[in-house]
Order: C-alpha cells, then structure tokens, then sequence
C-alpha cells in the first residue's frame, strides 16, 4: 500500500457567470495550483456551474476564531441606525 | 467537569434551535467521532459503489445508455470526493481514510457487495439503490454539521438524474419482449430486500441512532425512511407492471402505509460481516486500483516538485 501523498489541500472557489461574486464549494486535493484548477473543473463543474475557478491553499487561509465572535461581531448588533429603517421618513416624500 | 458540561448543554440547546455547526465551532468528542465514522463510511459506499455498474460499461446497450451511465459513475467518484472533504473538515486526513476502507477497518455500505448479473440490475440499481440512497441523504441535507449538509445538498441535486435514468432502463425492459421483461422481474427480484435493508436495523436494534437524532446528525429514524421508500416506489413497480418479490406487502388503509414482510436480517449481518456474493471481489477491486494509481500519485507529486524547483530558480536568477 502506498504511503502518504503530500498533496495540499485547496479551497476551490467558481464564479457561476459574470456579474457575481466567485463562491467558496468545497475542497479537494492537487500537488499544484495548476492541477488544483484541473481537479476543480472536474469536481465542481460538471453540469456547467462555472465559468472562472479560484485555488487556494487551505492552509494560506487565516480565519477568524469561533471565540471571538462575540467581541467581533455583537457591537453591530445594537447599532440598528446603522440601517434606513431606522429612521422615520413620511411617505409623501417618496421612496428614498 | 461542570464547565465540560456546560459546553454540551450549550451545544444541545445550539443545535435544538436548528443552527448549523461548522468546522471551528466547539463540539462534544464524541459528536465529531459519529461524524467522521458517518461521513467517511459514505464517501467509501460511494466509491466502491462504482463497482457494480462499472462492470456494465462496455456492454451498455446503446451509446445513450453509455455515456449516461459513464456519467453517473464518473458522478460518484465525486461525491465520494465532497464526501471526503467534508469528513476532512472535522481534522480526519483522507488518507488515513482511505487507508482504512483498504484494509477492512472501515465499512462501506452492504448493498455494493451484491452482483450484477444483468443489464436490468443497472437499472434496478438506479432506481431502487440510488432511491434508497436519495431518501437517506435528502434527510441528511438537513443534518447539523454544515459542511455535511452542503455536500448533500450537491450531491441530492446530481442524484435525481441517476435514479430515472435507472427507472428508465427498466420501462424499456419491462415493455420489451417477455424475455426482457423476465430480466427485469429479476433484477426487481434480487435487488427488493438488499435496498430495505440499505436503511439499517430497525429502530430497536439502532442503539446509535437516539444521539444521532438528539445531536440532529439523523433527522428520520431507519424505519420511517424505509417505509416512506416503500410507500413510493410500490407505485412505480406497479407502473412497471413488475410484482414486488414481498406477499405480504399490502395497503394498510388505517396506517396510510404500506404493509410489508420481515426483513432477512441474518442475511444483512451475514454481508455485513465480509460474506456478501462479492465483498472479496470489491476489495480487491478498490485495493488494485489503489495500487495501480500509485505511480499517478508519485508522478504528479514529482512534476509539482520540479516546477517548483524551475520557478525558485528563476525567482533568483531575476
């Protein structure tokens, strides 16, 4: 049986057409960014969910952490006038 | 301890309220062993999975039916691929996963290790084996880990396609010549009972499957999934015009259900423990392939190793 490959892991992001965002689908292993790009199309576009491919090394890619999500993202929770609700506009003026 | 225990009750209450659980949040030990034994166990069905109908290739009848089944099969090899990833997320290295399925540590689902005589047991197969499947896996769709659930989602989306083209096969066979017709009667035959069992002992004997539902991993119970399998496909052997190999199948009007027989579980246990017609012969298979693949493997790692030795020294030579 053979031994351990050292491929990388890579995070493999698709735009599905022009005009949005490329979108993280999932994951898969290549030796290189050059297979990476060859494994994704095989993987994540075979019934034409692409048009452009993102590689990226999983281990290049630094995340927030779980814990600190309370610091990071509560304050913005209490700043509802941050929002165009928030502020009482008659409807006369029109849509603004 | 009191402080382990709040971790889990602030977890059960977390996924109570139907919130996903990714990668880097906290989670009981025990919850991301269950999750790693599950969605490793189905990554390797759906490889070995491939097995069966590979053998059908190059003698699919016409090309239509060729490149759809190439297509199915090439499908599977990539949800075993989603499967993998999202089993890697939870820290398990897919090598060691695989490592495990090659050695008999690891089990993959019993149904693969039945044969496939006939070109009718590939259309048995995508209509009872891929309907099984599906109805597990759109459950899973909702299960609690996120990454689980999206690779379902992926997966249900592909799966539809795999089931009618196998209904497909047998609507051909059962309206062709009375020969056909027997073929596909026995495809239904051999194929009934192996997909009942698909969805596992019954609830009294499922001791895992209480914390699985608890921790929402499992949203149906193995009974409710199986007779809700059996409430849609009788239906479509009907349509057929093939006989489900059960007597005591029969419409229970009080129930809203259908009524069936005792399933042969010494024959499950029985293929379970390694004495199916083919688990040898699937092994071996997936081992050979392993194995034959190696240099593949070792090649692609030296061409990304030279040009990235060929880029270093350009990098230095500028």
């Amino acid at each position: 049986m053979s031994s351990k490959d050292n491929w990388k892991i890579w995070e493999i992001f698709i735009r599905s057409r022009n005009g949005l965002s490329h979108k993280h689908v999932g994951s898969l292993h290549a030796p290189d960014a050059a297979m990476a790009i060859k494994n994704a199309r095989d993987v994540y576009t075979r019934r034409s969910e692409g048009i452009s491919i993102w590689v990226v090394p999983s281990d290049e890619i630094t995340a927030s952490s779980p814990d600190e999500s309370e610091p990071l993202f509560t304050p913005a929770d209490n700043k509802v006038y941050r929002h165009p609700t928030f502020y009482e506009i008659p409807d006369e003026v029109g849509h603004m | 301890m009191t402080k382990e225990m709040n971790l889990e009750e602030r977890f059960q209450a977390y996924v109570d309220g139907e919130n996903k659980v990714e990668p880097k949040d906290w989670m009981p030990e025990k919850y991301r062993k269950t999750l790693v034994r599950q969605i490793s166990q189905h990554a390797h069905s759906e490889v070995v999975g491939m097995l069966p109908e590979a053998n059908w290739i190059t003698r699919a009848p016409s090309l239509r039916r060729k490149v759809a089944l190439l297509a199915k099969v090439q499908d599977e090899a990539g949800h075993g691929l989603y499967l993998y990833s999202a089993a890697e997320t939870l820290g398990a290295d897919r090598m060691d996963l695989v490592e495990d399925l090659l050695s008999g540590k690891a089990k993959y689902s019993s149904i693969f290790n039945y044969p496939t005589p006939t070109w009718a047991d590939i259309g048995a197969i995508g209509w009872l084996v891929d309907g099984a499947a599906i109805a597990n896996q759109v459950m899973l769709c909702r299960t609690s880990y996120g990454p689980y659930s999206r690779a379902m989602v992926r997966i249900c989306k592909e799966e539809s396609f795999h089931q009618r083209q196998g209904y497909e096969i047998l609507m051909s066979l059962a309206k062709g010549t009375p020969a056909q017709k027997k073929m596909a009667q026995e495809a239904l035959n051999r194929w009934w009972w192996p997909s009942l069992m698909m969805f596992g002992p019954t609830d009294d004997n499922s001791p895992n499957s209480a914390q699985s539902m608890k921790w929402k991993i499992k949203r149906k119970s193995n009974d409710e999934l199986r007779q809700e399998f059996i409430d849609k496909t009788v239906p479509q052997a009907e349509y057929l015009g093939l006989t489900v190999p059960d007597k005591n199948l029969k419409w229970n009007e009080e129930r809203g259900h259908y009524d069936f027989g005792t399933i042969d579980w010494e024959e499950f246990y029985q293929v379970i423990s390694g004495n199916g017609k083919c688990n040898k012969q699937r092994m071996k298979a997936r081992q050979d392939a392993h194995n034959a693949g190696a240099w593949v493997r070792e090649a692609a790692n030296a061409y990304a190793e030279k040009q990235a030795a060929r880029k270093a020294e350009e990098g230095s030579a500028a």
